[in-house]
């Protein structure tokens, strides 16, 4: 177990001074790295913990989604640090308010585990032994029986949003260029192009 | 000490070896790989291809490969230079690490994991940021053109071949690539693989391997003739290197993927008894370099994508018609109680 130990603490080690980083480092795209060595440590622990599918999941969606779209929007941002900086102290009230309540919310939760053991066997379904059966199938055997309004009610939330950006994007330009394939096909050399008689010398 | 051995240090040096193992190998094969891609543009446009450094230019990549290490390696002055050298590295420690999971016969692969699947997907779709990094850091309009190009581009393909092998696992009952390949181990030997029945998905996957790769005719994030090399504009000698070696070997993992989840993997192609005398591994690696051959022909024969062209053909196309045959085949499963 000595190596699994190691390795937990190396993991968490990483996340937590990369987890920093991300709000010390001067340059926003350096932030961004260091949220994907965040998100990749917390791959690692799941691995630790023998939860396989969830690691590779947080992998494929995080850092291969989501983390490439806010790379992409930071690079294209072209940020005055020293702007950025001067509002530090205006909101830093705030910032430390919001910090305080998830601080406190997090104690509530690990404190109610620690005063009340049983609490958290009551929202946890019966865990099949890992020998069995993998985590997918375990996870999904939960998902799509026992949480399945919850697992609709998020994709309506997705599903949501998207349109929502959707909508927000949609413009119509009347100006814009616009292939349009089937125009394209449907057009015959009658169509295309027009002959002229043209006699010497007297040009069109 | 003598347990912390056993339990440790014992299975430790098996697993170095064998990643060196496939490591090599994989290196090799890529070198060939790269010669063979020459060699096949090169007829089809009734060329020789390289034939000069060694009989029929077999030596041809070796060479290259001394010419980039020995090339002088160039940081623009305005580059992040951190970022800039960290870039082609990442590129390749992703495309290589991906191989872990990839069984080149039965039984034979480093890590066989239950998510193996997932792993490959996540590490494929991972090697975009060794691009970005790339493109950003160089401070280079051309590369970080390149850069944003590429990072729309492999994240909409990423979208049609995540479905994809959704009906593949459906079918396979599992997320493990072996078991995917044993699962298409029928007495119907090559009618038995999943090409034939996922045949719209097969296409779709080999068509959306190639976008992911950035491989010709979806090679927009280094187009030349509009953005001189793109993401790669700046890049030289070693780090250079190490892009081309990532991408190649990116290519070949693709190849990999369409092997194992549509060819059978390491099955030989008919149910046959001497057929089954030839190592598996023999098989698989025909396979790849069958499908590589067919990479190799699209990138001869197709001329270059217009990037309005390649963004309508992922979410217009490919994505509703590989979402629709994620319904359809579990539709077929369910209703016929094929699933295993």
């Amino acid at each position: 177990m000595i190596v699994a130990t190691i390795a937990f603490y190396i993991f968490a080690g990483v996340a937590i001074a990369a987890g920093f980083m991300v709000i010390a480092a001067r340059n926003p795209v350096h932030s961004v790295l260091f949220l994907i060595l965040a998100f990749f440590n917390a791959a690692g622990l799941f691995v630790l913990m023998g939860a396989e599918f969830l690691a590779m999941i947080l992998i494929i969606v995080y850092v291969g989604a989501v983390a490439v779209l806010f790379l992409f929007v930071v690079m294209m941002l072209d940020i005055d640090f020293a702007e950025l900086r001067e509002g530090f102290l205006q909101y830093m009230p705030i910032g430390a308010l919001i910090g305080l309540i998830v601080l406190l919310e997090l104690l509530l939760v690990a404190g109610t585990w620690t005063l009340a053991p049983e609490v958290a066997s009551l929202a946890a379904s019966p865990i099949p032994p890992m020998a069995e059966v993998t985590n997918a199938e375990a996870i999904g055997q939960v998902m799509y029986t026992q949480y399945v309004y919850f697992f609709q009610a998020a994709g309506m939330v997705l599903l949501v949003a998207m349109i929502g950006a959707i909508v927000l994007t949609l413009r119509k330009k009347p100006d814009a260029q616009r292939q349009s394939i089937p125009d394209q096909v449907a057009r015959t050399a009658e169509t295309a192009i027009e002959i002229k008689k043209v006699e010497p010398g007297q040009g069109l | 000490m003598a347990e912390l051995w056993t339990t440790y240090g014992f299975p430790l040096f098996i697993i170095v070896g064998q990643s060196l193992g496939v490591l090599v190998g994989l290196l090799l094969f890529t070198a060939y790989i790269l010669y063979a891609d020459r060699k096949i543009f090169a007829a089809v446009q009734m060329r020789r291809g390289p034939n000069v450094v060694g009989p029929w230019g077999l030596l041809q990549s070796f060479a290259d490969l001394t010419k980039f290490l020995f090339k002088e390696a160039i940081i623009p002055s305005s580059a992040n230079k951190g970022i800039f050298l960290l870039a082609p590295v990442i590129t390749a420690t992703l495309a290589l690490s991906a191989w872990a999971v990839i069984p080149f016969d039965d039984g034979w692969v480093v890590a066989d994991l239950n998510v193996g699947l997932l792993y490959v997907l996540a590490f494929s779709s991972l090697g975009v940021y060794g691009i970005m990094m790339g493109g950003w850091a160089s401070n280079s309009k051309y590369s970080f053109m390149g850069a944003l190009r590429c990072a729309a581009q492999m994240v909409s393909y990423e979208v049609s071949l995540g479905f994809i092998v959704v009906s593949v696992l459906m079918t396979a009952g599992s997320l493990n690539l072996s078991d995917i390949v044993r699962a298409q181990d029928t007495s119907a030997g090559l009618f038995g693989w999943y090409w034939l029945i996922h045949f719209p998905a097969f296409v779709i996957f080999f068509i959306s391997a190639i976008a992911e790769t950035n491989r010709p005719p979806f090679d927009l994030p280094e187009a030349e003739s509009e953005l001189v090399a793109g993401y790669a504009t700046e890049y030289s000698s070693t780090p250079f290197l190490l892009f081309f070696l990532g991408e190649f070997v990116a290519i070949n993992l693709m190849a990999a993927m369409v092997t194992i989840l549509f060819l059978g993997g390491w099955l030989p192609p008919f149910d046959w008894g001497p057929l089954h005398a030839v190592p598996g591994v023999i098989w698989f690696v025909l396979k790849v370099c069958f499908v590589f051959f067919l990479f190799a022909m699209v990138r001869a024969y197709v001329p270059r994508y217009r990037y309005d062209q390649l963004m309508r053909l992922g979410w217009k196309v490919f994505l509703p018609l590989s979402l629709g045959w994620v319904v359809v085949t579990a539709g077929v499963l369910v209703a016929f109680d094929l699933a295993p």
